[in-house]
């Protein structure tokens, strides 16, 4: 734990001083500016950054997630040649990534919301949204760390990287609809349960919808989650498998690293 | 004292190591030899711990190093190729290592000096050139003051007066009896720098001794021949 946070700090000011940081931040910023400020509703600038969201806080992480673990190769090298524990240094790095890109955007979505936002004590929304931007980066820097070291050629790597973003951010919802389409004689609940809890981003977005209750938006996994579970317990169980998503990948690509040869 | 017993390592289905037995001594500089991908750098990593071995035992300084790393405290490594996170400074780098080792930082300071690197000690390492990293790798490799040095290819990268002050730097720590394994493809050095030496060819030791047993074996008086000479032997 102790070599763990000392590698982690060192990584942190690497990673904060990178221009992508930066720009994701700016990012949010603007596009927060824009919603919050031109719309009279915080509840519809919160649902349009939720869309936002979903879309593009997988795609940064899997890709930063893995330029930053390829790039790091010879510093890996190095480091081990140091007396520290392959654990520390591997979940000090996966912090130390993870944290500085959960920031930036963490910031840049909550400033133009105290700025511009108009709020009348509505923070609920944007702390849901804080929270699940949150999580998805470490869900999906896990996820990419995951692919990098079980890939050592990083184009491969990338390419695998962007595939899982493609298959849970955009063919996902035509696969749901394709079974729904032909398989509508039989009942879907459980399939349909089991599908949105192998989609770290499905489930997410079925936590914002089920805790502002926008039924319209809630699309087929969403509703026959909140018919199953109901409103509650479809929360607990949708942030339970959200945790897993980051704690699964993690553990197993901890366990990788242990054993690889560098 | 390093003891190399029954070391096997296989990437897939290719052996790199056919168990290898080998002892290095305290206070010697023994250079590892031989052709690209016989499988010098393997065995150095082995023995940092880098690559898990297939089989076999190493023993540091009587400690089985497997599952372990403190005894990494006894160790400098100068890896083969230098990179580090592009947006931090050597400084940062410097004190990173600083607080993972047990041993103070002894010679940093003046080694930077006499590497002429104080003025990119600030520069992040995206802006330095391979040589001044090469040089950085060579201070954390000699300011922890470690007993047992491992230098892949340490002098490739670096100019003449950087690489002519360091193979003194070399000689220096060996009169403190320190331990000293190198590869180098460069054999003037490795014939200026070693006591012993070993070569390597396809994952198996072809000859171990000193460098006057190694031209007395080939009968030629360059190093160089003498091991280009083993090469095409042990080839046919």
């Amino acid at each position: 734990m102790k070599r763990m946070n000392k590698i982690l700090s060192y990584i942190i000011h690497n990673t904060l001083r990178s221009k992508l940081v930066v720009v994701y931040m700016f990012f949010f910023f603007f596009v927060g500016y824009a919603l919050f400020a031109f719309s009279a509703d915080v509840n519809k600038a919160n649902i349009s950054l939720m869309n936002i969201i979903m879309f593009i806080i997988p795609l940064v992480s899997l890709i930063f997630g893995s330029i930053y673990l390829y790039n790091s190769r010879e510093f890996i090298e190095m480091m081990l040649a140091q007396p520290i524990d392959r654990k520390s240094l591997f979940l000090g790095i996966y912090f130390g990534t993870s944290i500085p890109l959960a920031l930036s955007f963490a910031l840049g979505m909550f400033l133009p919301f105290i700025l511009f936002g108009n709020m009348n004590g509505q923070y609920e929304g944007i702390l849901i949204l804080l929270a699940l931007g949150i999580v998805l980066t470490f869900v999906f820097i896990a996820i990419s760390f995951f692919i990098t070291i079980h890939q050592d050629d990083k184009a491969k790597g990338l390419g695998y990287s962007i595939l899982v973003w493609l298959l849970l951010a955009v063919i996902y919802d035509g696969i749901i609809l394709l079974i729904i389409y032909y398989l509508q004689d039989y009942p879907l609940e459980n399939a349909m349960i089991a599908l949105s809890i192998i989609n770290p981003i499905d489930l997410a977005r079925i936590l914002f919808l089920i805790e502002f209750n926008i039924s319209a938006l809630m699309g087929y996994t969403g509703a026959v989650f909140e018919r199953f579970f109901g409103d509650f317990v479809g929360i607990i169980i949708s942030s339970f498998f959200l945790l897993l998503w980051v704690i699964i990948p993690l553990i197993l690509s901890t366990r990788f690293f242990q054993k690889k040869d560098f | 004292m390093i003891k190399i017993t029954g070391l096997n390592k296989k990437f897939k289905k290719q052996e790199v190591l056919k168990s290898l037995n080998l002892t290095i001594k305290t206070g010697k500089v023994t250079a590892i030899v031989g052709p690209n991908g016989s499988g010098k750098t393997t065995l150095i990593k082995s023995i940092l711990g880098l690559i898990k071995p297939t089989g076999g035992k190493i023993e540091v300084d009587g400690e089985d190093i497997s599952g372990n790393f403190i005894y990494r405290n006894k160790i400098g490594y100068m890896p083969q190729i230098a990179r580090y996170p592009d947006n931090l400074t050597a400084n940062e780098l410097l004190s990173l290592v600083r607080e993972l080792r047990e041993n103070d930082d002894i010679a940093s300071k003046e080694l930077i000096k006499s590497f002429n690197l104080v003025s990119d000690l600030e520069k992040p390492f995206k802006n330095l050139s391979g040589g001044t990293k090469q040089k950085v790798s060579a201070i954390i490799a000699f300011s922890f003051n470690p007993l047992i040095y491992f230098l892949d290819e340490p002098t490739a990268g670096l100019d003449p007066v950087s690489s002519s002050f360091f193979k003194d730097l070399i000689l220096k720590e060996k009169t403190k009896n320190k331990t000293f394994v190198l590869t180098s493809h460069i054999m003037s050095e490795v014939q200026e720098l070693a006591d012993e030496i070993v070569f390597l060819l396809e994952g198996e030791i072809k000859f171990k001794g000193t460098l006057d047993d190694l031209l007395k074996d080939s009968k030629e008086s360059k190093l160089e021949r003498a091991i280009a000479e083993m090469m095409t032997r042990k080839n046919l």
